[in-house]
């Protein structure tokens, strides 16, 4: 139980996968001007997150590994180079399947979501999850910490920098680094903060 | 002819896919702490943009719209697919540095945003250069994030030593944070800077005015 409390901790943390790993980036810095769209971004992530990390560790345990198709007759087949195709074939898929999900059984939330749910297939944090999860061969219980632990590690950084992107429109800043460039420096110090978790040792 | 050299030239500067358009972020940050292994994933974008811009501007008029997501990811995934496996036989060592981020090409909005923007309304020539500019233009914000932290962050430049470091019986302390996550981050926003102070026209508008400073009733 320690282990994958020390697992879900580090992916919020210390492996922090946008300010650490800089992925999810496109949509960190374009849809973090309001504090609400991005916590509902931030949810929508964590949703998908923890649901495709898994259903990719099965795919790639039964299907595409080397020797993983041993049960249907085929011990020498490596098909791990399929990867990617089926990987990001899943996750479209599951973002389709939630969408039509939540639209039926919990209009609510579909609504107040919106267009992000089809964003989040071209989102790199959920792609590089999986492949993270493929890259550190975690098992089936370890891909689900490591979904839910990224995805809540990815929704915390982007309504923190919507908090601080709020307050800082009020603020003069030079000319030519309006906008874009001070949101960049604005995560540099937020990850700067980030690397301090590293210093935790679990 | 004009147009020809404006859709190759114009992502260099005037539309730089990352400092104006907000694409493809996350591996300008990821891959940039050698210039060695940027150049890499340069090219290894370049390629793929190109090519999935000229095959999805081929099949342009047959792809239904309903489905169309779905068609250029497949194409971009073979593409990636092959550059990965092209990359793990050639250049092994740089290939396993750059661990997941050439999967990433995949999500990288640069290749997806060219194909739908560009490549579904043009003919497969220009298409095949638009990949190709806005390549380039991903290329030159890479290579100068990368040149910054390799020469300050160890000294050297492609692996060949620069400043001699102290270590080595040298003279130059290296900046440690260069090598470190925040520091791409720094570097990109001043790069940013830099440019819109040379191209005024990038300039985002302001959402507040501060009001000019008056000294009222005070004296």
């Amino acid at each position: 139980m320690e282990y994958y409390l020390s697992l879900f901790v580090r992916a919020i943390f210390i492996e922090n996968i946008a300010l650490v790993f800089f992925l999810g980036m496109c949509t960190f810095i374009a849809i973090s001007k309001k504090i609400e769209t991005s916590l509902g971004l931030g949810i929508a992530v964590v949703v998908v997150q923890t649901i495709t990390v898994p259903v990719n560790n099965l795919i790639y345990q039964f299907l595409l590994a080397d020797g993983a198709l041993a049960w249907a007759g085929f011990p020498e087949v490596d098909l791990s180079f399929l990867g990617l195709l089926s990987y990001i074939g899943v996750i479209a898929a599951m973002v389709q399947i939630l969408e039509m999900f939540l639209d039926k059984y919990v209009p609510a939330l579909y609504n107040s979501l919106g267009v992000f749910l089809p964003l989040i297939t071209v989102n790199c944090a959920i792609l590089g999850g999986s492949l993270f999860m493929v890259n550190r061969s975690y098992n089936f219980s370890e891909s689900i910490v490591y979904g839910l632990g990224s995805g809540v590690g990815w929704a915390i950084a982007i309504v923190v920098l919507a908090g601080i992107r709020e307050k800082m429109k009020y603020s003069d800043v030079p000319e030519g680094l309006r906008g874009l460039g001070i949101t960049f420096i604005t995560v540099g110090l937020m990850s700067l903060g980030f690397m301090s978790f590293g210093g935790i040792s679990l | 002819m004009s147009n020809v050299k404006e859709i190759l030239f114009g992502p260099l500067f005037s539309n730089n896919p990352i400092g104006l358009q907000i694409l493809g972020i996350c591996s300008a940050l990821a891959v940039t702490t050698k210039m060695s292994v940027a150049i890499v994933m340069c090219i290894a974008l370049t390629v793929v943009t190109a090519f999935s811009n000229l095959f999805i501007s081929m099949i342009r008029n047959r792809i239904p719209s309903s489905i169309r997501i779905i068609v250029q990811m497949t194409i971009i995934a073979s593409l990636v697919i092959v550059v990965d496996q092209v990359l793990g036989a050639v250049a092994y060592d740089i290939s396993k540095q750059l661990s997941v981020f050439v999967g990433l090409i995949i999500t990288n909005c640069i290749v997806m945003g060219r194909a739908e923007a560009f490549a579904m309304q043009n003919p497969p020539g220009l298409s095949f250069l638009d990949g190709i500019g806005n390549g380039l233009g991903y290329s030159v914000v890479l290579m100068s994030v990368a040149a910054i932290r390799e020469l300050f962050g160890s000294g050297s430049m492609f692996g060949i030593e620069i400043l001699p470091l102290v270590s080595q019986g040298g003279w130059y302390t290296p900046m440690g944070m260069m090598l470190l996550p925040p520091s791409a981050f720094f570097i990109i926003g001043l790069l940013i800077w830099a440019l819109r102070v040379w191209r005024k026209e990038q300039v985002e508008a302001a959402e507040f005015k501060i009001g000019p400073h008056t000294a009222m009733s005070h004296s």
